[in-house]
């Protein structure tokens, strides 16, 4: 296509046009009618132009930057913001985890906000208008011992006080439940009871994240992928704006919603934080008839295992034993992960591993995120997510949301801020997400 | 999986070895704030790059060493003995030609 000035005038009115428009409607109809008339679907995205000044600046477009971005439009009406990454939309930890969705956490703090999460993820295809998929087929945590057993008693009892559908249960409720699963008292490993959580399940990440990108931008939002930020900056203690590859951007309110590079996003501001980067190691295997309905994970086999609707197992493990911003997978990893995998599934010992792949958890000292505002006015944060970032996407977008717009720290994410650990408020979650998923 | 030159028995697998955490100075307890513990607690660098970090070798000789390794490429460009510049036993024994490790000692 030449780039005369005719034409680049012609694809600005068509682009206007289509965003007035907004993005087509998914429905049953849509698809026959497009079907039956040949028709292609318009882009989901657009790639705007970079403004020199934003209400609020979001950094990273994975699940929780976009869910922030989609909130500040839908709920508060703030649409003159952009979301910034330096790769494309939800390929940093939001592309790269096992989409494990659930609440059954040990704290009341963590029950109570995951639990948003959930209700807001069982409402997200329609408020979307996108299939996210979210399969709530249940979720066992199994215990191979007294001490587990008990944990997950405690946590059982935590989460009906909350009101959560969680209950122990036995090895015969259990093999009910996943047929294919070793529960003989002569297993290596036995099976003493689990953590039954059946409103727990599996989504598509990877919808969930374009999902609430076409959405923002259908209301005005800016993503602006392929842009990286190269300064923050700060004067008086207070915000003013960011440097990208780009160029520069003045906004009051920058929001780090990193994942892997909190730290380092956060350097650029000034602000240090008590992360660890570990890289945590993931496979699939060749997909198969489904014959596994629920999510089952075992935190003394560092492993949780879902079948996708494609039918591949997903596994999951503990996060590498040294921190490390590489995302190579390693030999041990998949060979550690077979081994405890095969201790609970026998069965399975002829399936083949079709890919491994890392992703980055900034691992906090207490297993809990850290979100809120910081010593430096303006410049808030969504990070140290850990290896439960992905299933408090929804909540932490309205949360922060909700904290970009009013500028009051919403009682919900109220006991996840920074000045926690100054202040000796840690929220101890190691017990509920330390492996289990 | 990396290894580690151990400046006490040679490069070792990773998986011997424990990782300690960023080399961070300890405060002078005679003097040292509230904030300063904190800092020292909790805070971290936390690079994408170099930085230097304490191993422990848990399954080898059983002391700390020092390594400078890159984060990203888990590359490493020193091991010594914790709170020494020099090099360690291991590394002044190769340097004489000696490899100094159990695995070049041949059949005992």
């Amino acid at each position: 296509m030449n780039d005369s000035p005719l034409s680049v005038v012609g694809r600005r009115v068509r682009s206007l046009r289509s965003a007035r428009r907004g993005p087509a409607r998914y429905s049953a109809f849509d698809l026959v009618r497009r079907g039956a008339l040949g028709k292609d679907w318009p882009r989901s995205f657009t790639q705007p132009d970079l403004k020199s000044s934003y209400d609020a600046v979001i950094i990273g477009a994975g699940v929780h930057g976009l869910a922030t971005a989609y909130y500040l439009a839908a709920n508060h009406g703030m649409t003159n913001v952009a979301v910034l990454d330096k790769a494309y939309i939800g390929g940093g930890g939001s592309g790269r985890n096992t989409a494990i969705v659930r609440s059954n956490y040990l704290t009341p703090e963590g029950v109570r906000f995951y639990d948003r999460s959930v209700k807001l993820y069982e409402n997200l295809a329609v408020d979307l208008n996108y299939n996210v998929m979210f399969s709530q087929r249940g979720h066992l945590t199994l215990a191979h011992n007294d001490s587990s057993l008990r944990t997950m008693r405690w946590r059982a009892e935590v989460n009906k006080l909350q009101g959560i559908d969680s209950e122990v249960i036995g090895p015969d409720h259990i093999s009910k439940l996943v047929p294919y699963l070793d529960v003989s008292p002569e297993a290596r490993y036995p099976v003493l009871g689990a953590l039954y959580h059946p409103p727990g399940g599996t989504i598509r990440h990877d919808a969930v994240n374009w999902g609430y990108a076409r959405a923002a931008e259908h209301m005005g939002v800016h993503i602006h992928q392929y842009t990286e930020v190269t300064a923050i900056h700060v004067e008086a203690d207070r915000v003013t704006g960011v440097s990208t590859n780009r160029g520069d951007i003045s906004a009051p309110v920058v929001v780090n919603c990193t994942a892997g590079w909190a730290s380092t996003v956060c350097d650029l501001a000034g602000v240090r934080l008590p992360l660890i980067t570990h890289p945590l190691q993931a496979a699939v295997t060749e997909p198969v008839k489904m014959f596994l309905h629920a999510v089952v994970v075992s935190g003394s086999l560092h492993v949780y295992v879902s079948q996708t609707d494609r039918g591949e197992l997903v596994f999951g493990a503990s996060v590498d034993p040294y921190p490390s911003y590489s995302m190579r997978g390693s030999l041990e990893f998949t060979e550690e992960l077979a081994g405890h995998v095969l201790e609970l599934m026998p069965s399975i010992a002829k399936l083949r591993v079709l890919r491994q792949w890392a992703g980055l958890c900034d691992m906090t000292p207490d297993y809990s995120p850290i979100m809120g505002v910081t010593p430096v006015d303006g410049f808030l944060l969504d990070v140290g997510w850990g290896t439960y970032g992905y299933k408090a996407g929804p909540v932490a977008g309205e949360a922060m949301a909700e904290l970009v717009a009013t500028g009051k720290t919403p009682e919900i994410i109220s006991s996840f801020d920074l000045a926690r650990f100054a202040e000796g408020r840690l929220v101890g979650e190691k017990g509920a997400a330390a492996v289990g998923h | 999986m990396i290894r580690i030159p151990c400046p006490h028995c040679s490069a070792r697998n990773s998986a011997e070895f424990r990782h300690v955490g960023e080399a961070a100075p300890r405060p002078d307890p005679s003097t040292a704030t509230p904030e300063q513990w904190r800092v020292y607690l909790y805070e971290r660098s936390n690079p994408a790059g170099w930085t230097t970090e304490t191993w422990f070798h848990t399954m080898g000789c059983r002391r700390f060493i020092s390594v400078e390794r890159h984060t990203v490429t888990n590359e490493i460009r020193s091991a010594r003995p914790v709170g020494s510049t020099g090099p360690g036993p291991a590394e002044a024994l190769s340097a004489r030609g000696d490899a100094g490790s159990p695995d070049a000692g041949g059949q005992a």
